[in-house]
Order: C-alpha cells, then sequence, then structure tokens
C-alpha cells in the first residue's frame, strides 16, 4: 500500500505552507518554517528529525492545541469522506470541537501524564463517546470494555474501573490509543506513541497501530525519532530539520537512497544489526540544530554540511512534494537540483 | 480504613493528651491569681483560701491536673470560678454560634474562593485575573475590624438590610438567624476566600498545563468539561488543604469578629475567660477546639482518598 502524494485518492489531511512561530521574552522563535504534506486515507506517513525541529508543533497546529503565544499561517484541510472539506488552521474552538477525538484524534508521547489521575480509565475512554456519539453512561461503559479489549488489554470488563496508576506505561499508552479510536477517526496523530516505552512493549504498540490501519483503515501520522519504527510500520518519509521538511518519500526510496545529506547523517547515525560502523564508531552530524528566530533565504543545515558551498548559504532550496526529492543543491546518488526557492515561497 | 482509623484515633488521643498538659500548666504560669481575682478589691485572707480550697487550687498540680482529666474525660470540665457554672454548659451554649459562624464563612470563602481562583486561573492575563488578584490582595490586607465596621455602617445602618449585633438560635427564628449572621460571615468568609483565591488559581495554573488537559482538549471535549471535570478535579485536593486549616482556626473561634458583632462564640467564651484567670473554663475551651481541630484534619485526609485515588487510606493495594 504506497499511494502516491498526487493523483491517487483525495487526501485526508493537506498541510499547506504551515509556519508557526513562538513570541517570547527573547524575541520570536521560528518553530515550523513552511511544512506541507498530504496524507491519502489508510496511509502511514513518518515525520522524523531530531528533538525540536518541530514534529510535535506540527502535529499540534493540526488539531489547534498550540499555546496562544504561537503564531501560525498557511493551511490544513481536513476531507471528511462525505464531500466536505474545512480549513482548521484558525478555526474557532466549535469547529475544532467537532474534529478532534471524533475525525482527527491523537496519542501523545508521555503515557504516565497524559492520562487524569483522578478519573478512572473507563471514565476517561466514554467521556468521548458520549462526547461525540450521544452515547449513554451504559452505552458508553459498554463501548469502553470492548475498545480495551480492542487495544489488547487482558480482563477489560475489570480494567475499565481502575486508574492510570492501576495500569503499567504500555498498559496505559493502550488506554490512550483506546480513547483515540473510540470514534472511528480518519486521521491518527501519533507524537512518539513508543518514546517511553520498553522495546517488548514498544512492538506492541506498534501491532495495535498496525491492526487500526487495516481493519479500520485510519490514515495515522507517525511522530518519531525513530529510524527503526518508521521502517517497521510507515508507508511514507517526512524528515525535517530545524522546522523546515528537508526530504520525502516512501520509505524504500529514503532509506535505500537518501539524498539530502542531513536524512543520510540519520541513517549513518542508527547502529544496525550484522554490520559494523566504520572504525568501530556510529558517525554523528557534527555541530548542533541552529535556533532560528526568523526564516532566512539559506539551507540552514549548511553549517553542518561538508558538501556545502556559497549557494547553500545564498539560496533557499526548495521542497518538491511531486515524488521522493530532497530540498538540497547538493543531493547525493545524482538527483537533479531544486528549483530555487523562489517558486515555493 | 478501620485500620487506619484506629490508628489516627490512638496519634489523636496522644495529641490531647499532651494539649491537656500545656493547656493545665500554661494557664497556671499565667501571672494573676484566680482566688484573688475573684475576692474582689480588698481581699480577705481567709476568704481566699476559702477559694482556694473550694476550687483545689490549694492541692499540687499533680493532683489537680488528674482532677481535671478524670473529670474532663466524662465531658466534666469544672464549675467556671468566674460565674460559678458548668463549664460544660457554656462550651455547649457557645458552639452552636461558633459552628455556624464558621460554616456559614467557610461556605462563602468555598464559593466565592474556588469561582474566582478558576476564573482568574482560566482568563490568565486578562482583566479578570487582575481584578480577582486585586480584590483578594484587598481581602488579605483589610484587618477584619475594619472591614466589619464599614459593612455595618453600609448595610446595617445606612442600608438596613442586616442586623449589626446579636445572636438568635437557628432553631428559633431561622430567618432571624441569618439576618444576624450574614454580616459576620462575610467579614470572616472574605478573609478566607482571598487566600482560597490565590490557591485554586496558582493550583488551576498548573493543572491547566497538565498533559491531560492537553489529552481532554484533544478528545473535543467543551471547554467547561475540561476546566470543572478534568482541571479542577486535580487542584482540588491543595484546595481541601487550605479549606482544612482554616475551618480549624474559625473552630477556636474569630475574637475580633465575635466581638464586633456581639456573638456569644467560643472567642467571646476564651477571652472572658483569659481575662478573669478562669482555669475551668480555659482548660475546657482548648481541649474541645483541639478536638475539633483534629476532627476536621482527619475529615480533609478522608476527602483526599475521595478526591484522588492515588492516596489510598489503610495502606490496601
Amino acid at each position: 500500500m504506497t499511494p502516491t502524494p498526487s493523483g491517487g485518492p483525495e487526501p485526508v489531511l493537506t498541510v499547506d505552507g504551515l509556519t508557526v512561530s513562538f513570541r517570547s521574552r527573547y524575541g520570536s522563535v521560528q518553530a515550523v518554517d513552511g511544512i506541507s504534506y498530504e496524507l491519502a486515507p489508510g496511509e502511514v506517513l513518518a515525520v522524523v528529525g531530531e528533538s525540536g525541529c518541530g514534529k510535535s508543533v506540527t502535529s499540534m497546529a493540526v488539531l489547534g492545541l498550540l499555546p496562544p503565544t504561537a503564531h501560525t499561517t498557511g493551511s490544513i484541510r481536513f476531507a471528511d469522506g462525505r464531500g466536505g472539506t474545512r480549513e482548521l488552521l484558525g478555526a474557532d474552538e466549535r469547529t475544532l470541537g467537532s474534529v478532534r477525538g471524533k475525525e482527527i484524534a491523537m496519542i501523545f508521547q508521555e503515557p504516565m501524564t497524559s492520562l487524569n489521575p483522578v478519573l478512572t480509565v473507563g471514565r476517561q475512554i466514554a467521556e468521548v463517546l458520549r462526547r461525540h456519539q450521544g452515547l449513554n453512561r451504559a452505552q458508553a461503559r459498554a463501548r469502553a470494555v470492548e475498545l480495551l479489549g480492542l487495544v489488547g488489554i487482558p480482563a477489560p470488563d475489570r480494567r475499565v474501573d481502575e486508574y492510570p496508576h492501576q495500569l503499567s506505561g504500555g498498559m496505559r499508552q493502550r488506554v490512550m490509543i483506546a480513547i483515540a479510536v473510540a470514534c472511528d477517526p480518519r486521521v491518527l496523530i501519533a507524537d512518539e506513541p513508543t518514546t517511553a516505552l520498553d522495546v517488548t512493549v514498544q512492538a506492541g504498540i506498534l501491532d495495535v497501530l498496525r491492526n487500526l490501519r487495516e481493519q479500520l483503515g485510519t490514515a495515522i501520522v507517525l511522530i518519531t525519532h525513530d529510524l527503526g519504527v518508521v521502517a517497521d510500520i510507515a508507508d511514507r518519509v517526512l524528515v525535517m530539520y530545524a522546522g523546515r521538511a528537508v526530504e520525502q518519500g516512501t520509505v524504500q526510496e529514503v532509506f535505500a537512497e537518501p539524498r539530502h545529506p542531513y536524512t543520510r547523517g540519520l541513517l549513518d547515525a542508527v547502529l544496525r544489526p550484522g554490520t559494523r560502523p566504520e572504525g568501530g564508531r556510529l558517525r554523528e552530524i557534527p555541530g548542533v540544530v541552529p535556533r532560528l528566530t526568523d526564516s532566512p533565504d539559506v539551507c540552514t543545515f549548511a553549517p553542518r554540511c561538508d558538501r556545502a558551498d556559497e549557494r547553500c548559504t545564498a539560496l533557499r532550496p526548495a521542497l518538491d512534494t511531486a515524488a521522493h526529492a530532497a530540498a538540497c543543491w547538493h543531493p547525493l546518488a545524482g538527483a537533479a537540483a531544486p528549483a530555487p526557492s523562489e517558486a515555493t515561497r | 480504613m478501620i485500620p487506619y482509623l484506629l490508628r489516627r484515633a490512638g496519634q489523636s488521643l496522644v495529641t490531647l493528651v499532651l494539649v491537656s498538659v500545656v493547656v493545665f500548666l500554661g494557664v497556671r504560669a499565667l501571672p494573676g491569681d484566680p482566688a484573688l481575682a475573684m475576692a474582689g478589691e480588698t481581699p480577705d485572707p481567709q476568704l481566699v483560701a476559702a477559694i482556694r480550697h473550694q476550687y483545689g487550687f490549694d492541692q499540687s498540680l499533680p493532683v489537680q491536673y488528674w482532677k481535671f482529666v478524670s473529670s474532663a474525660v466524662t465531658g466534666n470540665f469544672g464549675i467556671s470560678s468566674r460565674t460559678g457554672m458548668s463549664v460544660t454548659h457554656s462550651i455547649l451554649s457557645a458552639a452552636p454560634v461558633t459552628v455556624e459562624l464558621a460554616l456559614l464563612s467557610l461556605l462563602l470563602a468555598t464559593l466565592i474562593g474556588i469561582g474566582a481562583g478558576v476564573a482568574a486561573a482560566v482568563r490568565r492575563g486578562r482583566p479578570t485575573e487582575w481584578l480577582a488578584n486585586a480584590v483578594a490582595l484587598l481581602g488579605l490586607s483589610v484587618p477584619s475590624f475594619w472591614l466589619g465596621m464599614v459593612l455595618v455602617l453600609a448595610f446595617a445602618v445606612a442600608i438596613p438590610l442586616f442586623a449589626a449585633s446579636g445572636f438568635v438560635p437557628i432553631s428559633a427564628d431561622p430567618l432571624d438567624n441569618l439576618h444576624r449572621m450574614a454580616l459576620p460571615a462575610l467579614v470572616l468568609g472574605s478573609g478566607m476566600a482571598a487566600v482560597v483565591m490565590r490557591q485554586t488559581r496558582s493550583s488551576m495554573l498548573e493543572s491547566l498545563s497538565a498533559d491531560y488537559v492537553r489529552t481532554a482538549r484533544a478528545k473535543g471535549l467543551a471547554r467547561r468539561q475540561v476546566v470543572y471535570g478534568h482541571a479542577l478535579r486535580n487542584s482540588l485536593i491543595t484546595v481541601t488543604t487550605v479549606l482544612g486549616l482554616q475551618l480549624g482556626q474559625l473552630i477556636s473561634g474569630a475574637v475580633v469578629t465575635e466581638q464586633i458583632f456581639v456573638l456569644p462564640g467560643f472567642g467571646k467564651l476564651t477571652l472572658d475567660a483569659v481575662t478573669n484567670r478562669d482555669y475551668a473554663t480555659i482548660q475546657g475551651v482548648v481541649l474541645c477546639t483541639a478536638t475539633a481541630y483534629i476532627l476536621v484534619n482527619l475529615l480533609v485526609d478522608v476527602l483526599y482518598s475521595a478526591i484522588d485515588p492515588r492516596i489510598r487510606i489503610g495502606g490496601a493495594a
């Protein structure tokens, strides 16, 4: 299942030129700088990058969950599959309230703190059912038990009355997933869903996500910095660096033939079974991620890139959204250089 | 739950014994002699000796203490050297005034304090918050005697909505009772409301930025449900602590407020007893308020477990 970004079925979620900046005491900080992607129904899109590259901010923007200090531009459109399209960026609370949890659901990185400690898990699942599907107390509870079973929690009829502190981390993340899928959303945004969990538990959570996609056809935006998870479950990859998208393509394309030096660096920094890194050490990317206060018309990776020249520090490379592409003046593996930035700005 | 309550009862007993020793020795360490106070302007040594003998002040301290404690456990706190009446009787007649005043003030403080605290946290950085903070600061800084007098002038004299003084039992005439209790309850309640408001505000600000509130918003819940169903539930534990401490203080009597509004509660009883070296009454009132304080704290601890399931009473599971 590898739907092409264009020419395939109508995308369920379209992010177009999204920018997010935060006002702070030290001036404005550019967290997301011109991200665009399309998500096809049933597709799993992985958004990867280092901590602080704007992955989470992008997904929070989709549901309007950013703090009031955030300033956004661009467009985020959601297609409900019944012919209607809603603009989510800057939408009022009423519109967002009818989309959140029902059409687009989200699970978060920290299952330990993402559930309310003073409410039973059953109540927290029932809440979303009562809000969006108008179920009464008894119906919602019965459905909550079903959902707990669906996400693989043993003895769901007992667990439904327990509090989060009585469950393990993996169980809590399953509860978060049960809440997220309660109303059969068209899109599930999973923000680092396995990061805080043990490796064995991670595999279980990924299985649950995979089943959801197969059984319910849910499209998933998977935010992660774990390339192993990406290879395991994703169809397409969007690589982000310092708030910008630097490469996109199918998992096979990006993993087999990375074009952006940053993607290459990410892949080289991962230890692979059966191979020995050169010199016995993993390669790291030199330098640190810049902290951007505006949107400079240059390649922001240039200071850390061994292929950079004058062009990289003078013009901003654009990202072609059509196929496997990298926002780079000197892409690897002989791909043609992209058009200058005027085209996209 | 039962073992927990038994353990708490044991601890409370130790506390009460310590309180009884401290108050017993404390009143006797005060300068002044109750027998001299009772004997009048020109004391006759024989009369003083007779009074000493009558109230047992001529016995050794351990004997006096034993007499005090052994009758206190039966609910008998002795005879007041000021009025010559049973101390238990004075306490029982003052208790309804103080308890009602405490509960009314607590109710006002809870309603105003939590309401304003939530509003200030939700509308952070907007005029509502500044207003709530300013009013709270005013409530904390204004002394109760001044506020009491201003309220009397405003709502009992200029606009005679409420009565300025006296007490009518609620069983005798509920409307007249409220008519007289409204202003003193407002005076005590406003100071408490300010404390509760500030506590609610800061603890709500913390809750509102918590991950589970983000989850609640991501579920598409209505704002009201996010604020009250999720954030406030978690903030209640610190607010309950503050309310418990405040209620404990109120039960020991609001001396100044009771004085202004001429209410015959614990505050007035204590003040009269202290100025007259009325050992038996001081001991009785202090023991009773200490017991009430301990009970309120126990109630608060039981409430914690109702609010927060992570606090398991009795060490179960």
